[in-house]
């Protein structure tokens, strides 16, 4: 049997997937590119990507960009230490099956359900709103609003807490009983093993569970859509508004934008691959 | 005085007694193993001295001081673990520095220390390493380099060479022990392997069940086993049952077969005993009818051990094992009747009591890989 | 055998936290879920019984899980004789493959819908106007990742080499081998990507939005925006299929103690 003659014939198999890959996936993404960069009626031009430099959509970036941010540290060091509480010896074995388990429909569990559950619970009529005015304490009297930036980072740290805790977990199970034992025995506290041990050993996998917390929240649409109707302007919403044209129809400037989130994805990964890089270099 | 004192220590895991009263006193300078099956509460012991875990009952003093309720962080016992305890996120010379940062000590003298240290294990060229990059025995090097850097009271070795090849394990225990008498410092060492317990210490304790079953030095332990475990878990020993017939000449009976054995002087007739008999003891030719304390028998089977050869002969219902030198086992191949005479004077006895079972051994697992 | 430690209380803390935070939300839709839709008072099953009698819902839910199936038909068919072959004879294309798996789920889907909607413009309607059509071919690449790790956990749990030529030694067909010999040795696997391609493509929402079709979301949103404690009840619905996908999975998962990728979907 000859190499040559069967190499071909061992792609075949394959190449449904291949194009379908390049149907749904590569083209359509491909025709996001160039009508980024094609004028409203014929030719090809930057102004629709400069045109993301003013308001609204530089606000809407400023926007996006600081809710991921804000949901993946704070999600991000709250799920390190749930999971961390859940997995550390002492803790019940049955306590990090059922949190695993539930981080698991939770971290699914985004959307417009998610937006209700918030509304009934931190809404205007929400249970706790309602409790708190009639215990004297009124949290929209303190100027909070569930409508707002702040309420939309509440509601996202309902998936972003749990995807922490899944991706993580593994991590914090690579911490061996040993090292925690060995710096103790060497004299260190507790506090100076994570500053020169547990830290630095989790932190490539804690660098890479933040970038994939920044991209879950900045891809987000539906939790904010349905919380906020339009309020809180954020892009996949001001892409969501434009694109099906009821402001105004300029399908360009919706890929423009998509294109936009493409590029703060992309410096993100500039950020973070030199950085992870550095983090790892004790490791293969 | 002695340096290091376990004093009763109890240590319950639920209904399971890992320690059941432990005493040690061991001087300074002194090595000592603690040998036993897993399980035994050897590593329980190592631990409680450690501070990773109290003990329920007892107290642990080092020089004079109490150390039980003192956290492990301020002990200083410099420990080694079985393996994969170097952090992985420094170099071999940041573990090793490791504890001299912690105690604040200025970077120059700590950079001299640290040097001299690898020097002291072999390996002062891999200082800029990842402990990824160093071989089990490198990393476990390290670790004791790492373990003597904060000039402990005492080391604490937890099995530190079960988890490497078998000429590595030599090389490195004999570097350990010479390490262990050039700084003079007192050590307490914990293995499965007899072999390396006898081999290093200056005392052994073998462990059983959580309790101390006989504690002495290497020699003692293998020439006097004051129990029936010990005797079992030390070296290779025959062990006949038998039952005393005359006590006033030392005549014993197992199996329809008369023995005369000096130790049996002296007990009661009708009383059970266990003789034990080390292999390299037992006289072995080639069958000629006659002789005194010999037991007739076939050769089963032979096990070339190199300078000597291990030959299992059955006699009646009992077998017995002898050693003898390869160059005249050949003289006696499997199935050759043979006459093995054994020692008067050398075996030794053991009460048996009625409901006294043997104890069962059970091989010890490694560690899990990584 | 090791130490009965107690739980340290700042681990305690920290659970707790992480319990209210989880189940407060579910414990106030819930309380809402039983108020009258027109008091405002407690407690009626009015609004869950509003739902079950809303021919809006059977229809909408009917279309989401119908796209589920065929989203779920359409990627076992795309990746099973793939992952299969690649793991049998091309084994230098599978990081290849998992690249293009991994893709979608870092790709916004909002971002995903306005090529999709930009490129498929023009094709003819039984595609483009058909959930069937559009639809399930964007749901398709949102189960990539699922799938194909699902499924490639499963292949490399089994000896595909030895199993297929033990069955081609006894006369068996690729096909054959394919669907008597494989496939019942990847059941679990292929499940556990099908209850997760299950839970995404029910709580789906900007795709389905922005390409104007009318899905078991949509519905719930558009439900949001006019009643109000109906919505609690919906809300508390989907939630419990999200559950029954994810503890489907656990189930078929246990077996070999195969943890799936298990991460965000529904965003």
């Amino acid at each position: 049997m000859s190499g040559r003659r069967r190499l071909p014939l061992a792609w075949i198999v394959t190449l449904p997937f291949f194009a379908y890959t390049l149907l749904f996936m590569f083209l359509p993404a491909g025709s996001v590119l160039i009508g980024a960069f094609e004028g409203k009626t014929h030719g090809y031009t930057i102004s629709n990507v400069t045109t993301l430099f003013h308001h609204p959509y530089i606000d809407a970036f400023k926007t996006s960009i600081e809710i991921s941010g804000t949901t993946a540290l704070i999600g991000g060091a709250v799920g390190l230490a749930v999971a961390y509480a859940a997995i550390r010896e002492g803790t019940p074995r049955w306590v990090r099956s059922a949190l695993t388990t539930f981080s698991g429909v939770a971290a699914n569990f985004g959307g417009i359900p998610l937006a209700f559950a918030f509304i009934s619970t931190l809404g205007p009529l929400g249970i706790i709103t309602v409790f708190g005015r009639s215990h004297g304490w009124d949290p929209t009297a303190h100027g909070f609003s569930l409508f707002s930036k702040t309420g939309v980072e509440l509601a996202y740290m309902y998936f972003q807490l749990p995807l922490m805790i899944l991706v993580i977990s593994p991590a914090i199970d690579g911490l061996r009983k040993e090292w925690r034992e060995a710096s103790s025995n060497l004299g260190a506290s507790q506090l100076q093993f994570w500053r020169y041990v547990g830290v630095p050993v989790l932190m490539p996998s804690l660098l890479g569970a933040i970038i994939l917390l920044f991209g879950n929240a900045f891809a987000a649409y539906a939790t904010a859509y349905s919380l906020t109707a339009g309020t809180v302007n954020i892009v996949p919403i001001l892409i969501g508004a434009y694109y099906s044209g009821n402001v105004l129809n300029n399908p360009h400037l919706a890929q423009a934008m998509a294109f936009g989130m493409f590029a703060v994805l992309a410096v993100m990964m500039v950020f973070y691959i030199p950085l992870q890089r550095r983090a790892a270099r004790w490791a293969k | 005085m002695a340096y290091l004192e376990l004093q009763n220590l109890h240590r319950d895991f639920g209904t399971n007694k890992a320690l059941d009263g432990i005493e040690i006193q061991l001087g300074e300078g002194e090595f000592l193993s603690l040998l036993g099956p897993s399980g035994c509460g050897k590593t329980t012991a190592l631990r409680l001295v450690a501070g990773f875990d109290r003990p329920d009952q007892g107290r642990i003093v080092v020089d004079g001081k109490d150390v039980t309720r003192v956290a492990p962080n301020k002990r200083d016992m410099g420990m080694v673990f079985q393996a994969y305890s170097l952090f992985p996120n420094m170099t071999a010379h940041q573990n090793v520095e490791f504890g001299l940062r912690i105690r604040g000590k200025d970077r120059a003298d700590r950079r001299k220390r640290v040097d001299d240290l690898l020097e002291l294990v072999g390996l002062g060229h891999a200082g800029t390493r990842y402990p990824h990059q160093l071989s089990g025995g490198m990393q476990q090097r390290v670790a004791l380099a790492r373990a003597l850097a904060i000039e402990p009271r005492v080391l604490l070795l937890d099995e530190p060479l079960s988890a490497l090849d078998a000429k590595v394990r030599v090389q490195l225990r004999e570097e350990i022990r010479r390490i262990q008498l050039e700084l003079g410092i007192t050590t307490l060492y914990v293995t499965h392997d007899q072999e390396e317990a006898l081999s290093v210490s200056d005392h052994v304790a073998v462990m059983y069940r959580g309790r101390i079953e006989q504690m002495g030095s290497p020699a003692e332990m293998y020439t006097a086993p004051a129990t029936p475990f010990v005797a079992e878990f030390i070296g290779t020993m025959n062990r006949i049952e038998a039952t005393v017939v005359d006590p006033s000449t030392g005549t014993i009976e197992t199996g329809g077969v008369t023995l005369t054995v000096e130790a049996a002087r002296g007990k009661a007739r009708g009383d059970r005993v266990l003789v034990l008999i080390r292999p390299e003891t037992v006289e072995v030719a080639a069958a000629n009818g006659a002789g005194a304390n010999t037991m007739t028998g076939e050769v089963l089977t032979h096990t070339f051990l190199g300078p000597v050869t291990r030959l299992k002969i059955v006699s009646g219902q009992s077998s017995l094992i002898a050693d003898m030198p390869t160059a005249r086992a050949a003289a006696l191949p499997p199935g050759s009747k043979v006459d093995a005479a054994l020692p008067a004077t050398e075996a030794r006895l053991l009460d048996l009591k009625d409901d006294e079972a043997l104890p069962q051994i059970t091989e010890e697992p490694g560690p899990a890989g990584p | 055998m090791r130490p009965t430690r107690r739980i340290a209380p700042t681990a305690v803390i920290w659970l707790l936290i992480a319990f209210g935070y989880f189940f407060i939300p579910l414990i106030a839709t819930f309380l809402f879920s039983l108020k009258s839709n027109q008091t405002g008072h407690c407690c009626t099953a009015a609004n869950y019984s509003w739902v079950v009698h809303s021919s809006a819902f059977w229809h909408t839910l009917k279309i989401s899980f119908l796209l589920a199936i065929e989203t779920i038909v359409i990627s076992l068919a795309l990746f099973v004789p793939t992952i299969y072959w690649v793991h049998l004879r091309v084994p230098k294309l599978r990081p290849v493959i998992a690249f293009l798996a991994l893709i979608p789920f870092v790709i916004p889907p909002i971002v995903m819908v306005v090529g999709l909607l930009q490129f498929f413009k023009g094709t003819p309607s039984w595609f483009y106007a058909q959930p069937w059509g559009f639809l399930a071919g964007a749901y398709v690449i949102l189960a990539f990742p699922y799938m194909f790790f699902s499924l490639d956990a499963g292949f490399r749990s089994i000896d595909v080499h030895t199993l297929t030529e033990a069955s081609q030694s006894l006369g068996a067909r690729w096909g054959t081998t394919l669907v008597k010999v494989i496939l019942p040795n990847i059941r679990s696997a292929a499940l556990a990507g099908s209850f997760l391609t299950l839970a995404i493509v029910m709580g789906e929402f900007t795709i389905a939005n922005l390409s104007a079709f009318n899905t078991f979301p949509i519905f719930i949103q558009y439900v949001n925006e006019s009643q109000g404690f109906p919505a609690a009840s919906l809300t508390l619905m989907s939630f419990a299929i999200t559950w029954a996908a994810m503890l489907s999975l656990l189930v078929v998962g246990r077996k070999r103690g195969q943890r799936a990728a298990i991460v965000a979907g529904a965003r």
